[in-house]
C-alpha cells in the first residue's frame, strides 16, 4: 500500500515536472483572399477536412418569445437549399458521405462540416448554399415545424426537461435565458418567412463569424474555400444587444413541482462562473472536487458508493456569455429524496465553508491538465477546440499556458473561490417527482 | 502535460501516412496470443500520444443462469471495488489521478473495461487492469449497497422513459426463448435478489485471460504492448471457462402486438421488430444484403423517411436499424414517430403498405452501389476518431468474428447485388417473424 503511495507520487512529480516547451504551436491563422479568417491545423494523416463555425450571437438577442422562430429558423437551413429541395439536400449529403449540421443557442449560431477530399467541393458548395440560399419551401416548413412542435410539447411531460425548464425559470427569471418550452411553442407556432429570414439576415454574416479547420488541406486551398463557402454572407451582423442575465438566487430556496414518476429528479445551484473570470480554472478544480470528478468527487463518494442513493450526481458550470450558473443534478428513489437533497446541500455549503484539501486540489490539477489531451480525439474536435479558443479570445499561445493556468491555482486561490461559488447565501433547489420528506413550495 | 499537448500537434503535422489511398482493409489490426490464451489486438493510430486499453470478456446478460437477470452488469460495478491489494475506487481514483479516462460497459455478449490514458501510462492501467482479473474482493456490505445503485440505474434509464420501457417489452416478446428477451441490466425483481455468491460465482466463472480479448489503439507499437501485456497479462493461468450455449429460438409462427401506455407519452410511436440472422445464427448469408438495406431503407434521404414523412406526411422521423454483430440471432427494426393529429392505425398500415411494396419490386440496382459507395468512405471515416477502432474491433471479436472476417467487411458489402437484396428482405421481412410495438399515452385518472 505504501509502496502504491509512492509510486503515484512519483508519477505527480512526473506531470508537475514535464518541461514546458513554449510557443510550438502549429495552428496557423489563416486570411482568406476576401479576408475571412480561419484557425487551421494541417493534418495529412486522412484524406478529409472537419470543418467547425459559429456566429457569435444567438437567440437570446431576439429577446423573449422569439426564441423558438430564430432556432426554427436555422433548423430550416438544410431543409433545403438553392436548386435542391430538402430531399435532394439529404441525398447530396448521404450520397457524398459529408457530415453538415447547423444548430442555433441562446448565445451563438454553430456549425459543423465533415467531409472527405473527393467531395470537399460538394460539401463547400452544400454549406454555401444552406447559409446564403435556404429554400424555406412551404412543406418543408410545415414538417419540421410539426417535428418541432411535437418535441416540445414531448419535453412538457418528460420530467427531466420539466426540471431544467423550472430550474432556468427560477433563476434567469423574465432573461431570455429562462425561456421555457411554452414560450418557445408560440413562437413557433407564429414563426413567418419573413421573420425567419430577418433573424438569419442579422446573425449571419462575415463579421461575428468564427472558424477552426483540421485536416489534410493548405493555406491557400483554404482560403479559397473560406471566400466560397462564407464570401456571399453579409459584411456586418446587426448590434447584438443582450443584458447581463444574474442569476435571481439570493436566499436558500426548495420548490417541488409534483409529479407522478417513478424517480425523484433533483437539481440545486446557484450563480456560477463566466468563461473570462480571472478565477475560472479555481473554480474548475472546486468543481472537479465537489461533483465534476467522475467517480471520484466528493459527491459520488458520498451519494452512491456510500449509501447507494443514486446512479449518479454531478455538478457543473453552465457559462453562458451573459451569465452563468454553477449546479448540480441527480435523481433518486423518491422515498429517499429528503436523505438526499440534505446529503447534497450539506456537501455544497462543506466546500463553501472549507474549500477542497490539499491533496483534493493537487488530484484535481493532474486530472485537468492531463486529461485535456484525451478530448482532442477526432478531427472535428480539434476544430471545435480552434473555434473556442478564438470565441473566447484565449489566444494561439493558450494550449501551451494552460497547464501553468492550472498548476497556478493555490490552495488560498481555490478556498476563495470555492466561499465565492458554494458559501454565499443563494441555493436554489428544484425536485420533480414525489419526493418524501422534502419540504419546498409549490412551483 | 505542456509536452503532451505539443506531441499532440507535432503528430498531427505528421506527413508519413499518405492520404487519399483506398484501402482494401478497415482498421489493420496486429493480433496475436498470449501463452495463457488470451488474445491481444493492437491498432496504431499515432495522430495523438494517447492510448485507449480495452479488455472485453466473453460473457454477458445473455449467458446468466435463469433467475439471474443482471448478475452481468452486477459484477461490472462491483469490478471497481477492492482486490487484494486496492481499495474500493482506488482503481477509478489512479487513473484520474494520471489525467485518465475509465469505465465499462455490458452487453448481451460481453462486458468490457476501458480506459484512455497518456501512452506512459499504459502499464499503470495494464497492471490495475491484471490485478483485478483475479483479485477481486467482495464484501456483504459492497454488494449491497451497489445494488441500490443499480435499482436506482435501472429506474433513471428504464422506468423513467417509456420508449425504453416499450423496448424491454418488445425484446421479451420476439424472443420466445433466447435470453435476448431479457433486460441486460436485469429485470427489478431479480436485481433485489441477487447476492454476493451470485456475483462471485460469475466472476469465478467468466473472468479468465483465455476468456479475455485485450484491444489496445492508439499512439504505440505492437512489439511495446505484446511486452507490457506478457509483463502483466501473461502470469495469469488458463482456467477453464465454459462454452457459451444459449437456448435456441424456435422458428417464429405468430405475429406478436404489444401495447404499453404512459402517461407521460405525447407523441406515440411505433416499432416494428424482426428476428433476423447475425453472422453466425440463421441464414447468415443474407448478412452483407440486410446491411446494404437497412441502409437504403434508412436516413434522411431514405426510402421510408421519403414515403412516411415526406410524401403521406404521417410521420415526423423514421428510422431503421440492423445489426449483425450478435453472437446468435439479431433484429431488423423500423422506428416511426407518429405526426400528431394521425391515427396510429393509419402508420402501422402505411409502414406495412412500404415494406410490401420493396418486398414486390425490390431495390433499384444504383440504391445498391450508392450505398456500396457510402461503405468504402466510412472505412475512411471510421479512421477519425481513436474510439472507433477498439469498440468495433471488440464487439466483433465477442461476437464471434475472425479478425479477417472484420477486415474483409468491405468487399463482403461490395460484392452484394440488388437481387440479394431482395431476397434478404423477403427471408426477413415477414410477418410471424415479427413483433409490433405501441407507445401510447395513457389519459390521466
Amino acid at each position: 500500500m505504501i509502496r502504491r503511495i509512492l509510486l503515484l507520487a512519483a508519477c505527480a512529480l512526473l506531470l508537475l515536472a514535464a518541461p514546458p516547451r513554449a510557443h510550438a504551436m502549429p495552428i496557423e491563422r489563416v486570411v482568406s483572399p476576401g479576408g475571412i479568417v480561419a484557425w487551421l491545423v494541417q493534418d495529412r494523416t486522412l484524406p478529409l477536412v472537419a470543418l467547425q463555425f459559429r456566429f457569435r450571437g444567438g437567440t437570446a438577442g431576439e429577446g423573449a418569445g422569439a426564441q423558438g422562430a430564430a432556432r426554427l429558423a436555422v433548423d430550416m437551413l438544410d431543409e433545403g437549399a438553392g436548386d435542391l429541395d430538402a430531399t435532394a439536400f439529404a441525398r447530396a449529403l448521404q450520397e457524398h458521405s459529408i457530415s453538415l449540421s447547423i444548430g442555433a443557442s441562446a448565445d451563438s449560431i454553430q456549425g459543423s462540416l465533415r467531409v472527405l477530399d473527393a467531395h470537399r467541393a460538394r460539401g463547400a458548395e452544400l454549406l454555401r448554399l444552406a447559409l446564403v440560399a435556404p429554400r424555406f419551401d412551404a412543406d418543408a416548413l410545415e414538417r419540421v415545424r410539426t417535428r418541432t412542435l411535437a418535441g416540445l410539447q414531448r419535453q412538457q411531460e418528460d420530467p427531466r426537461s420539466i426540471l431544467r425548464e423550472a430550474f432556468g425559470r427560477l433563476a434567469w427569471g423574465a432573461h431570455p435565458y429562462g425561456e421555457g418550452a411554452e414560450a418557445e411553442i408560440a413562437s413557433v407556432r407564429g414563426a413567418t418567412v419573413e421573420a425567419m429570414r430577418g433573424f438569419l439576415a442579422r446573425r449571419m454574416a462575415r463579421d461575428n463569424l468564427v472558424v477552426g479547420v483540421v485536416g489534410n488541406i493548405d493555406a491557400a486551398a483554404l482560403g479559397a474555400l473560406l471566400d466560397q463557402v462564407f464570401g456571399g454572407l453579409p459584411a456586418r451582423a446587426a448590434p447584438y444587444d443582450v443584458p447581463e442575465a444574474r442569476p435571481a438566487i439570493d436566499a436558500e430556496r426548495v420548490v417541488v413541482l409534483r409529479r407522478a414518476s417513478p424517480q425523484a429528479l433533483v437539481m440545486s445551484g446557484a450563480p456560477g462562473m463566466k468563461r473570462d473570470d480571472p478565477d475560472w480554472f479555481a473554480a474548475q478544480l472546486v468543481n472537479y472536487v465537489l461533483g465534476g470528478g467522475g467517480f471520484n468527487s466528493r459527491l459520488m463518494t458520498e451519494m452512491r458508493e456510500k449509501r447507494g442513493l443514486t446512479y449518479g450526481v454531478s455538478t457543473s458550470h453552465h457559462a453562458l456569455d451573459r451569465g452563468a450558473l454553477v449546479f448540480a443534478s441527480f435523481s433518486t428513489d423518491n422515498a429517499r429524496a429528503g436523505e438526499a437533497v440534505e446529503l447534497l446541500r450539506a456537501q455544497w455549503r462543506r466546500m463553501g465553508e472549507e474549500g477542497p484539501g490539499e491533496q483534493e486540489l493537487e488530484d484535481a490539477k493532474a486530472f485537468l491538465t492531463g486529461a485535456f489531451a484525451l478530448s482532442l480525439d477526432s478531427s472535428a474536435a480539434v476544430a471545435g477546440l480552434l473555434v473556442t479558443l478564438q470565441h473566447e479570445g484565449l489566444g494561439m499561445d493558450y494550449l501551451s499556458r494552460r497547464d501553468a493556468l492550472i498548476r497556478g491555482v493555490t490552495i488560498e486561490d481555490a478556498r476563495r473561490v470555492a466561499r465565492r461559488m458554494h458559501g454565499a447565501p443563494g441555493f436554489l433547489t428544484v425536485v420533480v417527482g414525489e419526493p418524501a420528506g422534502v419540504r419546498g413550495e409549490g412551483g | 502535460m505542456t509536452a503532451r499537448i505539443l506531441l499532440l500537434l507535432i503528430s498531427l503535422l505528421a506527413l508519413h501516412a499518405a492520404p487519399g489511398a483506398a484501402r482494401a482493409q478497415v482498421f489493420e489490426p496486429t493480433s496475436f496470443f498470449l501463452d495463457n490464451g488470451m488474445q491481444v489486438v493492437v491498432v496504431e493510430n499515432r495522430r495523438a500520444p494517447i492510448v485507449t486499453h480495452m479488455v472485453w470478456y466473453r460473457a454477458g446478460a445473455a449467458d446468466e443462469p435463469p433467475g439471474k437477470s443482471g448478475i452481468a452488469h452486477f459484477l461490472e460495478h462491483l469490478m471497481f471495488k477492492a482486490t487484494r491489494s486496492m481499495a474500493a475506487g482506488e482503481f477509478s481514483r489512479t487513473v484520474a489521478r494520471n489525467g485518465g479516462r475509465d469505465n465499462a460497459f455490458t452487453s448481451w455478449d460481453y462486458t468490457a473495461y476501458h480506459q484512455s490514458v497518456a501512452r506512459d501510462r499504459l502499464g499503470l492501467v495494464m497492471r490495475m487492469e491484471a490485478d483485478r482479473m483475479t483479485n477481486l474482493v467482495l464484501t456483504d456490505e459492497v454488494v449491497a449497497t451497489e445494488r441500490d445503485v443499480i435499482l436506482e440505474e435501472r429506474r433513471q434509464v428504464v422506468e423513467n422513459v417509456p420508449g425504453a420501457r416499450l423496448r424491454e417489452q418488445v425484446a421479451a416478446a420476439l424472443f420466445l426463448n433466447h435470453p435476448y428477451g431479457r433486460p441486460i441490466i436485469g429485470w427489478e425483481h431479480e436485481i433485489r435478489g441477487l447476492t454476493r455468491a451470485d456475483a462471485e460465482a460469475w466472476y469465478r466463472r467468466w473472468y479468465a485471460p483465455n476468456n479475455a480479448v485485450l484491444v489496445v489503439a492508439g499512439d504505440v507499437a505492437p512489439d511495446e504492448v505484446r511486452r507490457l501485456a506478457e509483463q502483466h497479462y501473461g502470469p495469469i493461468p488458463r482456467r477453464d471457462v465454459p462454452e457459451r450455449v444459449r437456448p435456441a429460438e424456435p422458428v417464429p409462427q405468430a405475429a406478436r402486438r404489444v401495447t404499453l401506455r404512459d402517461e407521460r407519452v405525447r407523441q406515440p410511436s411505433l416499432t416494428r421488430a424482426y428476428l433476423a440472422p447475425s453472422a453466425r445464427r440463421g441464414e447468415s448469408q443474407h448478412v452483407p444484403a440486410l446491411e446494404v438495406l437497412a441502409d437504403i431503407a434508412g436516413g434522411q434521404a431514405g426510402r421510408f423517411h421519403r414515403a412516411l414523412v415526406l410524401e403521406r406526411q404521417l410521420a415526423t422521423s423514421v428510422s431503421v436499424s440492423y445489426n449483425p454483430d450478435s453472437f446468435d440471432l439479431s433484429t431488423f427494426s423500423f422506428g416511426v414517430a407518429v405526426r400528431p393529429g394521425v391515427a396510429i392505425e393509419d402508420v402501422e398500415r402505411a409502414l406495412d403498405e412500404e415494406i410490401a411494396a420493396m418486398l414486390r419490386e425490390g431495390v433499384a440496382e444504383d440504391e445498391v452501389e450508392r450505398t456500396k459507395a457510402r461503405v468504402r468512405d466510412s472505412t475512411v471515416l471510421s479512421r477519425d476518431a481513436l474510439g472507433t477502432a477498439p469498440r468495433a474491433i471488440g464487439a466483433d471479436l465477442m461476437t464471434g468474428a475472425t479478425i479477417e472476417e472484420i477486415e474483409s467487411w468491405p468487399r463482403r458489402i461490395g460484392a452484394v447485388t440488388a437481387a440479394q437484396v431482395a431476397a434478404a428482405a423477403r427471408a426477413v421481412l415477414q410477418e410471424e417473424r415479427g413483433v409490433t410495438g405501441f407507445l401510447l399515452p395513457r389519459p390521466r385518472t
